[in-house]
C-alpha cells in the first residue's frame, strides 16, 4: 500500500496531529514502507482462525457490584488542568 | 574496600537486618553516585529528599523489627508508572509538567514493602522504542564501553533504558520497567543486567502510562537473578482495580531459584537461529544449553513456524492499540495544551507540539491500520496471526518446560546508529516480541560478552504463570556464567 499526500493527510486529521503540507510527501513515503513491510502477513493463511484480542483467554472480564467506589475530589482531578475555573475544564467555545 | 553500592540486593538486604549499615547511609551512597552519573541521564527526575525521608521511616521500622521485604532497599522507579505527588512524565514533552494524584498499584507495594524510591528514570517516550533516543528528556547512555571505540557513547536499549543504565551503573539497587516487545529484556541484555517481563496479568497495569494494552507488562530489572526473584515478589498480585490482572496467588520466586534444573525440558526454537545470525551469540546460545545439560537438563529442539511473523504483527497491534490509548492527551485535562481557535485546532495543536516524532508515526499508523476500510486488512488480520503465534508457543509448551533463546540479535549498538530507519530499529525485538504476543514470562540474563566486550543476553520463556521455571533455569546460568559488572566498575 503506497499512501499519498491526501492520505496522511486525512489520517492526520483522524488522529488530530496538525501535520505541515511540507512534511506530508516524508511522512507518506515512511508511513508506505512500514504498511509495505507489515503487509507481509498477506502469505499467512489464517482461514477459520478467529482474532487474539487479548491473551487473558477464557478468563472472563471480571464482575463486581455496580456501585460508587472512587471520586469526590474534584481539586485533584483539576490540578493538572491546563486551564479549569468553577470546577470544570475549560476549552475553547464549541457552539455559536 | 568494598563499597555499599557494590551489594546486591540480596546482600544489601542482609546487610540492614544485621545492623551493618543503615537505610539511610545505604541510600546516602546511591545518591552519591547518582551525583557523579549525570551524563548518563539516567533519571529524568530524581527525588533526593522524598528518598531520604523514606530511608528515615524505613530505618525506624528496622529498629522495630517491623521491616517490609525491601524495607530501606533504595530502587529506581521507570517514569511510566504514576508517583503521587511526584512528576511523571512518560518521557514526553506532553506530560513534562503531570503530578499525579495518585499512585500505581505496582509502585505502590514497592513503597509498601519498604522500598526506598531513589527517582524516575529514563525511557523511550510513551515506552516506544528500543534504544532510548525518543525520550523528550535526552538520550540515556550506556555505563558499558566497547573495547573497538571506546570513545563512542552506547545506546543502553530500550525503552526502560534509564532502569537498565541505573541498575548496571550501579547508581540504582533495582528498578522497575516495563514491556509491549522487549523493553525490559533487550535493555537488560544491552546493559548486563537481569530482567524479566512476567506473564500479562502478573503484575497490575493501574496507573502504568498506557501505550499497548494488550500486551504492557511491568517487571524488575536487577543485578542478580535472586534480586529479580525479591522484586518480582513485591511487585506481583492480583489487583480489582485492572480488569485484566490476574486472581493467582504469588509464589517465592527467590524459593524457586535453588530448584535446579534436573530433568527439565529446555526447547530450543530452530525458527531463532536465523541464517545471519552473529556468530558470537550463536556460540553463547550453544554454551548456555550446554550449561543447562550439565544441571541435568535436557534438550529438545522445536519449531514456532510463525516467528518471521510477529514483528509484523506486533507493528499493527501495538501503534494500533496505542493510538486509541494515546487519544486521552488532548490538551483539556491534564498535560501540555497549546492554543487554538478551536477545539479542534487545539487539539491538533497540542498533539503534533507534545508527542515526538516516532510517537506520532506510530499514532499515525494506528489510526490508519483501524480506520474504517482497512481494519479488516491489517488489524483483524494481524489478530489473527497474534492467535497462531500463540498458538505456536502452546504447542511447543506440549513438549518441553520452558525455551531458551538469544534475547536481542546485536549488542548494544552507538547513540545514532541504526535510527534512520524505523523498521532497522524495530528489528532489535525480534526474539522478544513473540512472548510479547503471547502473554509468556520471558526473562532475559547476561551471559557472556561479544567481541568488543560488551554484555550479551540470553532469554528465557516459560508457560503462563510459570516464572519459577525460568528463575530456577536462570540461576543455574547465572551459576555458570557469573555475573557482569561494568568493566571499571563506575561510569
Amino acid at each position: 500500500m503506497s499512501l499519498d499526500n491526501a492520505t496522511v493527510r486525512t489520517i492526520a486529521n483522524l488522529a488530530r496531529i496538525e501535520v505541515p503540507e511540507a512534511d506530508l510527501p516524508h511522512l507518506a513515503k515512511e508511513l508506505s514502507t512500514i504498511l509495505g513491510w507489515v503487509e507481509q502477513l498477506g502469505q499467512v493463511n489464517t482461514e477459520g482462525v478467529a482474532p487474539l484480542a487479548s491473551v487473558t483467554g477464557e478468563l472472563a472480564l471480571p464482575w463486581r457490584a455496580d456501585a460508587v467506589t472512587d471520586g469526590a475530589y474534584p481539586d485533584k482531578i483539576l490540578a493538572n488542568a491546563p486551564e479549569a475555573a468553577n470546577g470544570f475544564f475549560l476549552v475553547p467555545k464549541v457552539v455559536e | 574496600m568494598t563499597q555499599l553500592t557494590d551489594l546486591t540486593l540480596a546482600h544489601a538486604r542482609l546487610g540492614l537486618r544485621n545492623k551493618h549499615f543503615s537505610a539511610v547511609e545505604l541510600t546516602q551512597a546511591y545518591l552519591d553516585a547518582m551525583a557523579k552519573a549525570k551524563p548518563l541521564n539516567a533519571y529524568i527526575t530524581e527525588t533526593p529528599e522524598l528518598a531520604l525521608a523514606q530511608a528515615k521511616a524505613a530505618d525506624a521500622r528496622l529498629a522495630k523489627s517491623e521491616a517490609g521485604a525491601l524495607e530501606g532497599l533504595p530502587i529506581a522507579i521507570k517514569d511510566l508508572f504514576c508517583t503521587a505527588g511526584v512528576r511523571t512524565t512518560a518521557g514526553s514533552k506532553i506530560l513534562g509538567s503531570f503530578v499525579p494524584p495518585y499512585e500505581s498499584t505496582v509502585s505502590a507495594k514497592l513503597k509498601a514493602a519498604g522500598a526506598v524510591m531513589l527517582g524516575k528514570a529514563n525511557l523511550d517516550e510513551f515506552a516506544m522504542g528500543s534504544a532510548n533516543i525518543t525520550s523528550h528528556f535526552g538520550p540515556v547512555e550506556n555505563p558499558w564501553k566497547s573495547k573497538r571505540d571506546p570513545q563512542a557513547r552506547l545506546v543502553p536499549g530500550g525503552s526502560s533504558g534509564g532502569s537498565a543504565a541505573a541498575v548496571a551503573a550501579k547508581i540504582a539497587l533495582a528498578a522497575t520497567g516495563t514491556d509491549t516487545g522487549g523493553s525490559i529484556r533487550q535493555p537488560a541484555s544491552f546493559c548486563g543486567i537481569v530482567g524479566i517481563k512476567p506473564t500479562y496479568g502478573r503484575c497490575s497495569r493501574y496507573g502504568i502510562v498506557a501505550f499497548a494494552s494488550s500486551l504492557d507488562q511491568a517487571g524488575p530489572m536487577a543485578r542478580t537473578v535472586e534480586d529479580a526473584a525479591l522484586m518480582l515478589v513485591a511487585m506481583a498480585g492480583h489487583d480489582p482495580l485492572d480488569s485484566t490482572s490476574a486472581p493467582q496467588p504469588v509464589p517465592d520466586f527467590a524459593a524457586a531459584i535453588n530448584r535446579g534444573v534436573q530433568g527439565l525440558k529446555v526447547g530450543v526454537p530452530k525458527e531463532y537461529r536465523p541464517d545471519g545470525l552473529d556468530p558470537a551469540i550463536a556460540r553463547l546460545w550453544d554454551q548456555g544449553l550446554e550449561w543447562l545439560v550439565a544441571a541435568g537438563a535436557k534438550v529438545v529442539p522445536v519449531s514456532l513456524p510463525h516467528t518471521s511473523y510477529a514483528l509484523a504483527t506486533y507493528y499493527i497491534v501495538a501503534p494500533a492499540e496505542a493510538s486509541s490509548n494515546l487519544a486521552r492527551y488532548d490538551g483539556v485535562r491534564f498535560g501540555l495544551r497549546v492554543g487554538g481557535e478551536t477545539l479542534d485546532d487545539l487539539y491538533r495543536k497540542t498533539r503534533a507540539e507534545g508527542f515526538g516524532t516516532e510517537v506520532r508515526r506510530r499514532i499515525l499508523i494506528g489510526t490508519y491500520v483501524l480506520s474504517a476500510g482497512y481494519y479488516d486488512a491489517y488489524y483483524a488480520k494481524a489478530q489473527k496471526v497474534r492467535a497462531l503465534i500463540a498458538k505456536d508457543f502452546r504447542q511447543a509448551f506440549d513438549q518441553v518446560d520452558c525455551l531458551l533463546t538469544p534475547t536481542a540479535p546485536s549488542a548494544a549498538f552507538a547513540i545514532g546508529a541504526n535510527s534512520d530507519d524505523p523498521i532497522t530499529m524495530y528489528l532489535n525485538d525480534v526474539f522478544t516480541v513473540p512472548t510479547s504476543l503471547a502473554g509468556l514470562p520471558g526473562l532475559s540474563l547476561p551471559a557472556g560478552l561479544s567481541a568488543d566486550g560488551l554484555p550479551l543476553g540470553l532469554q528465557l520463556i516459560g508457560r503462563p504463570f510459570d516464572e519459577e521455571t525460568l528463575f530456577a533455569a536462570a540461576q543455574v546460568i547465572e551459576n555458570a556464567a557469573g555475573l557482569f559488572p561494568v568493566a571499571g566498575g563506575r561510569p
